[in-house]
């Protein structure tokens, strides 16, 4: 099988569904026009820029460009987590706690890969790292960003019952245990959902990239299970510290709630 | 006996309060609405930050945890919140005579909090408070969100435990009369502090 290499001619072609898109938004009045062409232009933008990057990385294995790239992309990553939020931490509390936990659990998980499954040597090869550490990072910081927003608004509404464990002589990790569980739940459930359906609904795109470039089918599919178990894994993790380290935020030494420590996003 | 003092108490730029209940004893507190009595009654119970000395007995406040604290010195709030559907999920344990003493019978724990009335919430937010058998109780208006007859059952049952068990009592009320029946002293809270109310 050969790669069908694609011109900027079939791009052009492809990128017409974004403008019949956005016309129509602007017919409907859905007030979405401009966002959909900006993220479009994004899109294009954004991935000709890692592609080049990725080009000349490529041709230059060095530890020292790897770094600089997983740093910008955990940067990137803590951003949008605090974006996200409808209620955030003040001060560097808020890019930390998602950095840290997306650190912790993206990081580890890909080096373990690296090193231990794949073992491609170097370990920071860019042709296995980027993408792996860009694949775990991207569902890590969904689950961690809906477990934070998760925790940050259930603990704002439920406030009064909250305190009013608290007055019952609870510990802050007792007042708080349906919300942290709750939270932790909704930054897993996605990924459990997609693992339960995947190759029955879903191909997912990393696979079907695969195939399409050219590699056999089985292949493809050994590398999506891996995948799919380094990313439950990734987001597991990071959700939960995520989610304990905000919780934990949430309260001071004196179980006291400190809603003060959150802003309105 | 151990009693229950309050020294040089700041929080939110309210104060410096002093103040000592003795043992057994029950102090009524009145004021304008916003004056910052509730906000009083969390610092005491630690839920706000304040500086100055609370002492309960020799034990001060900072050397005692916060949850071990909240146990001894219970706060009861104007509204009780419950976050399970039965009543009985929100007890570890319940003796059925005190469910008795204010009452009830065991059947109580099978209830839905949806079907309970307002009375029967506020009784049952003291009994869940005193499960933990503190020696301080925090009322802050215990009775006011309850008609006339509710009221003085509420009053009565907290009362009669008062004085069977030697709790020390701080009671929230605008209801001068209420004050009266219950307090031994009446304060009334400004902005300055605490002044003593005549009978």
């Amino acid at each position: 099988m050969q790669l069908i290499s694609l011109s900027a001619f079939d791009l052009s072609v492809a990128s017409l569904l974004i403008i019949a898109l956005a016309l129509l938004s602007f017919r409907l009045k859905l007030g979405l026009t401009q966002r959909i062409l900006v993220a479009g232009l994004r899109t294009t933008i954004q991935l000709l820029l890692i592609g080049f990057i990725l080009n000349a990385l490529f041709a230059r294995v060095h530890l020292l460009w790897m770094a600089l790239i997983a740093i910008i992309m955990f940067t990137v990553a803590g951003r949008e987590v605090m974006v996200r939020q409808k209620r955030r931490f003040i001060g560097w509390y808020g890019f930390a706690i998602g950095t840290l936990s997306m650190f912790l659990s993206s990081f580890t998980i890909t080096v373990l890969a690296l090193t231990v499954i794949i073992q491609i040597k170097p370990w920071y090869e860019p042709q296995y790292a980027i993408p792996l550490l860009g694949m775990l990072l991207g569902n890590t910081m969904n689950g961690v960003s809906i477990g934070l927003d998760r925790l940050s608004s259930s603990t704002f509404n439920d406030r009064t019952v909250i305190e009013a464990r608290l007055m019952l002589g609870q510990t802050w990790a007792e007042a708080m245990r349906e919300i942290i569980k709750d939270s932790i739940a909704g930054g897993l459930i996605p990924i459990i959902n997609s693992m339960m359906v995947v190759g029955l609904v879903s191909l997912p795109g990393m696979m079907t990239g695969q195939i399409l470039s050219g590699s056999s089918p089985m292949e493809a599919v050994k590398y999506q299970i891996l995948i799919m178990f380094l990313i439950a894994g990734g987001t597991g993790f990071g959700t939960v510290a995520a989610v304990w380290m905000g919780s934990r935020r949430l309260f001071d030494d004196r179980h006291r709630l400190r809603l003060d420590r959150l802003r309105k996003g | 006996m151990t009693d229950f003092k309050i020294q040089n108490l700041i929080f939110h730029e309210i104060g410096p309060i002093n103040l000592s209940i003795a043992a057994a004893e029950c102090v009524g507190l009145t004021g304008q609405s916003g004056i910052g009595k509730t906000l009083f009654l969390r610092a005491l119970g630690d839920l706000e930050p304040s500086k100055g000395q609370i002492l309960l007995g020799e034990a001060a406040i900072d050397s005692i945890s916060a949850p071990e604290w909240r146990k001894q010195v219970g706060l009861l709030p104007a509204e009780s919140s419950w976050w399970f559907d039965t009543v009985g999920e929100h007890f570890k344990k319940v003796d059925t005579a005190d469910l008795v003493a204010f009452g009830f019978n065991q059947e109580v724990m099978e209830w839905d909090i949806s079907r309970l009335s307002s009375g029967e919430r506020q009784r049952l937010a003291l009994l869940r408070l005193l499960a933990n058998h503190p020696r301080v109780l925090l009322l802050d208006e215990p009775t006011a969100n309850l008609d006339e007859e509710n009221k003085l059952q509420v009053e009565h049952y907290l009362t009669d435990f008062l004085k069977k068990n030697q709790v020390i009592a701080l009671w929230i009320s605008h209801d001068l009369q209420q004050l009266s029946r219950v307090a031994s002293r009446i304060y009334n809270m400004s902005a300055k502090g605490l002044t003593i109310l005549e009978k």
